[in-house]
């Protein structure tokens, strides 16, 4: 994991100190609401419904144990005991008070933590694939490249007021789990015909109120080259993105309205006044924090682990769970564990403070010290021995972490919604816990397959409902929740944008629309097929039928 | 219904917590929707929003806005879902917020 430096622990150290004082400036009425809130905004703390929110980065969504535990502490010394973990790798507390909130982030700073540039426009938490390391399909980890983003990006002057927020993606993986095409830079490491490693660069991704899936810019951008070519990618932006309106200022509109190929000639003019031979401070650097991501000293294992084995025989409730949560590790005799934060009924992605110290306590005992958020507000102990899944499951199920539905119809994406945000137009937490009990069933899940059910409370999209297998968008007409259903959707290396079926439902009857979905996908797929693909080889008729024949 | 009343409630966030506040008759902040004022005539809205507005100044509260609410049986019961969770509490943590501290509105989220 990357460490600190002086440089980066003397800087946060500063703006810790600098934010006390501003905020001791706000509660003095030395600075008005005005000046006040795009400072606070700066450092992650947003005014929601109840309180104020607290929005802290974990980069790439990667953290130690230590950082787990503090996480823990301020949930339950200036929280309320619990945090919810997001759609963008981060983690936000609820019910922060502006007077503490300086000790937060000294508290945050001491364990190399922060919160800046959870907010504003400029450029976001860099998120990338949860399995990052580990996955066996992946070419090499991307995190050194995100950590290197981190700290290019984080108070460049330059992009620290663009037009609008940025996000960037990166995997290192040929199958996408990090969403890359929904995002303002969706970045993928692969190999040319020359079996050099480079990045396909994309550009103009993005959900909210114009959903729109990332043009290729660039097919095959060599390692040293990216953070230039990236900062020309920011130039084009920041000169031509649009800030007389809002709702059109996201770089995907730019790229759409001139077009990928005036967009893509655009930056390859500005890059060409940048020569690529000047990326030697890159280059250094980059090799810098790649130490800092070698991977654990991995133990000679067998492929086959004999009491793994025997614990799958033994107990049929771990053998479903392990068959659902865990996922193939590229070194033989380890896996990579989900922790799923869906329980039958709960709140997807919040965690109590007891519930993070286990997920420390565990990442510390069984993987490497170290634990992933995932953009599917899950949890990821990336490097654990197959020996030691039965143990490990054995504590998870005692902290009420063992819920067997990884990637499953109860494994539901859903953003806070109107029981928290201020954005929001309707709850998103409700409909995913009734869909929950709905399909509590885990074997029924099976049957189902691989699913995707993803709900925003409004159409800032914060749920990905665009990308849901099954996304529902949280309306309101006329002071009534309703709920809008799309199908098709996906964040995958084949990304699309879900299309609407029709009229929307009130929330109790969101589940039997789900259910009666699902049932036609089982009449009409084809041995073994998955639901997105049977969708996509029979279209929405078939749903739609089904959905509204009665109605 | 005779007993209905509607009106406007002056709502903020406080500055120093980010507590749910309504404004009341004293022109002190409550953290009871029921303590509001629910106010009719341009006169009195004009009055919640200077006392509101002066309080922002004051370094009081932020956030200031009238919402519409019904006085119903004595009790306000805002007429949004939106306002009714503000006064309330999250629907899905019924453990926290104003329904657990005490100083909830008498209304449910889905009571008429």
């Amino acid at each position: 994991m990357y460490r600190y430096d002086e440089f980066d622990a003397k800087f946060v150290n500063e703006r810790t100190a600098q934010f006390r004082d501003q905020a001791e400036r706000r509660l003095r009425g030395e600075l008005t609401e005005d000046e006040f809130r795009p400072l606070r905004l700066m450092n992650g703390l947003y005014l929601q419904l109840h309180a104020y929110m607290l929005r802290v980065a974990i980069p790439y969504g990667t953290l130690s144990a230590n950082q787990m535990r503090v996480l823990a502490l301020i949930a339950e010394k200036w929280d309320k005991g619990y945090g919810h973990f997001t759609t963008r790798q981060n983690i936000q507390y609820n019910w922060i008070k502006l007077e503490d909130t300086a000790d937060i982030l000294q508290a945050l700073a001491d364990v190399e933590m922060h919160a800046i540039q959870t907010s504003g426009n400029c450029i976001r938490n860099v998120t990338t694939d949860h399995w990052a390391g580990a996955a066996a399909d992946e070419l090499d980890d991307p995190r050194p490249v995100g950590e290197l983003i981190r700290q290019w990006s984080s108070l460049h002057p330059e992009f620290s007021y663009l037009p609008r927020k940025f996000k960037i993606a990166i995997t290192g993986a040929p199958h996408d789990r990090a969403a890359v095409k929904v995002h303002d830079i969706g970045l993928r490491l692969h190999k040319n015909a020359a079996g050099q490693i480079g990045w396909e660069v994309m550009v103009g991704g993005g959900q909210g109120r114009t959903p729109l899936i990332a043009v290729t810019v660039r097919d095959f951008l060599p390692q040293n080259e990216l953070i230039a070519y990236l900062e020309a990618i920011m130039r084009v932006y920041n000169l031509y993105g649009r800030r007389d309106n809002k709702y059109k200022a996201r770089i995907k509109i730019l790229v759409h309205e001139i077009g990928a190929a005036k967009f893509k000639s655009e930056v390859e003019a500005e890059y060409a006044k940048h020569p690529a031979q000047q990326t030697q401070v890159e280059e250094a650097e980059l090799a810098r924090i790649a130490k800092y991501f070698a991977a654990p000293k991995f133990e000679k294992l067998s492929r086959f682990s004999p009491a793994f084995e025997e614990a799958r025989r033994a107990d049929g409730e771990f053998s479903r769970w392990a068959r659902n949560n865990l996922a193939p590790h590229r070194v033989d005799g380890y896996t990579i564990v989900n922790i799923s934060l869906k329980p039958e009924g709960g709140i997807p992605g919040d965690a109590t403070a007891e519930q993070m110290r286990v997920m420390a306590d565990l990442a510390e005992a069984y993987s490497a010290d170290e634990l992933r958020v995932s953009h599917a507000q899950n949890i990821v102990l990336a490097h654990v021995k197959l020996e030691d899944a039965y143990a490990l499951w054995q504590k998870l199920k005692a902290a009420d972490l063992a819920a067997a539905n990884y990637g499953l119809a109860g494994d539901i994406i859903a953003c806070p919604g109107l029981d928290y945000c201020a954005l929001a137009t309707a709850r998103s937490i409700p409909v995913a816990q009734a869909i929950s009990r709905k399909f509590a069933d885990v074997k029924k899940q099976e049957e189902y397959g691989p699913l995707k059910i993803n709900i925003s409370g409004c159409i800032n999209a914060c749920g990905h409902h665009h990308v849901g297998h099954i996304g529902i968008l949280g309306l309101d007409k006329k002071g009534e929740e309703y709920y809008q259903i799309t199908l098709g959707g996906s964040s995958s290396e084949n990304a699309s944008i879900g299309t609407i079926l029709g009229p929307g439902f009130a929330a109790q009857e969101v589940p039997d629309a789900i259910e009666t979905i699902l049932n036609t996908y089982m009449k009409l797929r084809e041995r073994g097929e998955e639901f997105l693909v049977t969708y996509r080889r029979v279209g929405p008729k078939p749903f739609k039928e089904a959905l509204y024949a009665t109605a | 219904m005779s007993n209905e009343e509607k009106g406007q409630v002056m709502t903020a966030n406080r500055l120093r917590d980010g507590d749910v506040v309504f404004l009341t008759r004293s022109g002190a902040w409550s953290e009871k929707i029921d303590d509001a004022v629910l106010a009719q005539e341009p006169q009195a809205l004009a009055a919640l929003e200077t006392r509101a507005a002066d309080d922002v100044k004051r370094n009081v509260v932020t956030g200031q806005y009238l919402f519409e609410a019904t006085r119903i049986g004595g009790k306000i019961r805002a007429d949004h879902i939106r306002e009714r969770i503000r006064t309330l509490g999250p629907s899905v943590r019924t453990d926290l917020g104003k329904q657990a501290d005490g100083t909830a509105g008498a209304f449910q989220l889905d009571e008429a």
